[in-house]
């Protein structure tokens, strides 16, 4: 049964709004979360401005354990745990809890690998003046950071458009349940193709946007 | 003042420090303290306020870990640093940070915020100090117009050449007025007359500002422009300190002397004196250039026309430190032997000479 494209676009209009919802919320949500443990996870290393090991190793633990953890299987592991706290399993807001778990991973490595190519001597330049620990991470390390973290941040970006499309074949909503429910179980081609191609498009969007922040930023 | 009572840092060694087993055994003679090595050890200093002291020593000597001791952006191992009479040790790590305000840094590299145009690296220590935005933005104009640089207050670091990145890096530190001024190498990156301008500009920071100035080195050159005091560190100790003209005139550690002799260029290497005798048939005598110019070359004239000897400049080294000359010449002496051995045992008395 092919679908009626007169109608349909509709639908495909209404998944495209869904799955940029689920992107955006997702990335306002891991992209607070990942920030706020990357600065934790820099901070609190080896020679760090706030060096703590109990911490560290905690963190950074955590991290080691979720992030090669695939995807599909994240969100079938913490199914449980997103039952219990979104109250459901199925739809767009059950799908942007494992999104955020898994991505605010991905977002404090991110942010604690370009932390690090901050050049040390700016610190200690800050240090010298007698700047706190926070005041040196939000007036110094932040800033000084920001053209590698929005690339970092457009990277998260693009693959929060990849894990939406994911979550959508497993009963989250947007594009990627689009695609499995006509796509793939009604055998019509056209939709895959429409799929995919908003896909596509979404994701050059993303890293335009991105590449033309990063520029801004880095003044070149 | 800064006064600092038998500080010693030992930095604990880890398996990629500098005191594992595949670096740090003994270059240069340095010790590995059991569990660590030992970059400042046991250091005593006093530096005059408004003075311009300088600490020289080659690399890995420990000038710089000695410097960061002094604004305690590394805490001693032992003994203590005192600025103003107060000990930093006493003080809170939120004390010490109100100290820091009051002790401007400026690095080898420079080490300005990229993300922030040269007003905004300038207004940075002015906010930390409380200052709101105007007035820190007066007032980092007014430290760019010292340092000549008002005209770039729009540009980023990235824009201007090394010596106007220093020059910012000066004004960065010295815009909440500190009373001390600590500069790690802050010409070793530059070309040496860019190192001059900025050499010129710390002058006036310590004349017009009357600014204690505390000033790492590996060149004696930077020592003689502009220091009224020097310390020579070796392997985290300091082995030699006195006044500059005093330490240039009368080097006592060996070390010292290599530095002095390299500023100063005056006497000549052994190559230099084969290729002296090869070229003067004649006595060579080496007479030292110094303030009192009489008991060296004016005595020496008078001694040459009594004894009717002739003389041809064959090498000679004289310069300035701290306004004084000082330095050596080294002269051919052509005349009947007794003449010049009267003129030498003359001049011997009165003071040192080296005949070959
Ligand atoms: N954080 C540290 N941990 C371990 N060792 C250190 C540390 N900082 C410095 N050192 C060691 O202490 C010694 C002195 O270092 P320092 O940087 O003070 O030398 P320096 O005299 O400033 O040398 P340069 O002229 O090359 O800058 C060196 O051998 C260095 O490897
Ligand atoms: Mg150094």
């Amino acid at each position: 049964m092919k679908v009626d494209w007169n109608e349909f676009w509709v639908k495909v209009v209404d998944a495209t709004g869904e799955t940029v919802y689920m992107v955006l919320v997702t990335l306002a949500l891991s992209g607070v979360l990942g920030t706020v443990v990357g600065l934790a996870l820099f901070a609190t290393r080896k020679g760090g401005i706030l060096r703590n090991r109990v911490v560290f190793a905690v963190l950074n633990a955590l991290i080691n354990v979720i992030r090669p953890i695939p995807f599909i299987i994240a969100i079938v592991a913490l199914s449980p745990v997103t039952r219990s706290v979104v109250g459901t399993m199925i739809g767009t807001e059950a799908a942007i809890f494992p999104m955020v778990v898994v991505a605010t991973f991905g977002v404090a490595r991110i942010v604690e690998g370009n932390l690090l190519s901050v050049e040390p001597g700016v610190i200690e330049a800050a240090r010298s003046m007698g700047a706190s620990p926070v005041r040196i991470i939000v007036t110094v390390l932040v800033p000084e950071a920001l053209g590698p973290l929005v690339l970092g941040f457009t990277f998260m970006l693009v693959a929060l458009i990849d894990f939406s499309a994911v979550a959508g074949t497993v009963g989250g909503g947007g594009v990627g349940n689009l695609a499995m429910t006509y796509g793939y179980l009604r055998f019509d081609t056209s939709v895959m193709v429409v799929a995919v191609a908003v896909l596509v498009v979404l994701v050059q969007l993303a890293q335009l946007l991105g590449n033309f922040l990063a520029r801004k930023v880095l003044r070149r | 003042m800064i006064e600092l009572r038998d500080v010693t840092k030992t930095f604990p060694s880890g398996p990629s420090g500098p005191s594992s087993a595949s670096k740090g055994s003994g270059r240069d003679g340095k010790k590995r303290a059991e569990g660590g090595f030992t970059a400042v050890d046991g250091v005593s200093l006093t530096i005059d306020r408004g003075s311009v002291f300088g600490i020289v020593g080659h690399s890995g000597a420990g000038k710089s870990t000695l410097l960061r001791l002094v604004n305690y952006l590394e805490e001693p191992t032992s003994g203590s640093v005192l600025v103003d009479g107060q000990d930093l040790g006493a003080l809170s790590e939120r004390r010490r940070r109100a100290v820091r305000r009051s002790i401007g840094m400026v690095f080898q590299q420079f080490n300005l915020f990229r993300s922030r145009t040269v007003l905004g690296n300038v207004a940075y220590p002015l906010k930390l100090a409380g200052l709101g935005r105007a007035e820190a933005r007066e007032r980092a104009e007014e430290v760019l117009r010292f340092v000549g640089l008002e005209e770039y207050a729009r540009r980023y670091p990235e824009q201007l050449s090394g010596g106007q990145r220093q020059r910012v890096g000066i004004a960065r530190a010295l815009a909440t007025s500190p009373g001390v001024l600590l500069c790690d190498e802050a010409t070793s990156a530059l070309d040496p007359q860019t190192t001059q301008e900025v050499l010129a500009l710390l002058k006036r920071v310590g004349g017009e500002l009357g600014v204690t100035i505390v000033l790492i080195t590996h060149e004696m050159e930077v020592v003689r422009g502009i220091c009224d005091k020097v310390a020579v560190m070796e392997a985290g100790k300091v082995v030699e300190t006195g006044g500059v003209y005093d330490v240039f005139a009368r080097p006592r550690h060996p070390t010292t002397e290599a530095f002095v002799r390299s500023a100063l260029q005056d006497l000549p290497e052994a190559a230099t004196w084969d290729r002296l005798r090869a070229r003067h048939g004649g006595r060579l005598v080496t007479v030292p250039v110094t303030e009192n110019g009489a008991a060296g070359t004016r005595e020496l004239s008078r001694l040459l026309r009594e004894h009717a000897v002739d003389f041809t400049v064959a090498h000679a080294g004289v310069a300035e430190v701290q306004d004084r000359p000082l330095g050596s010449v080294t002269l051919e002496l052509r005349g009947a032997d007794e003449d010049i051995d009267a003129v030498l045992l003359h001049l011997a008395s009165r003071t040192t000479v080296g005949a070959r």
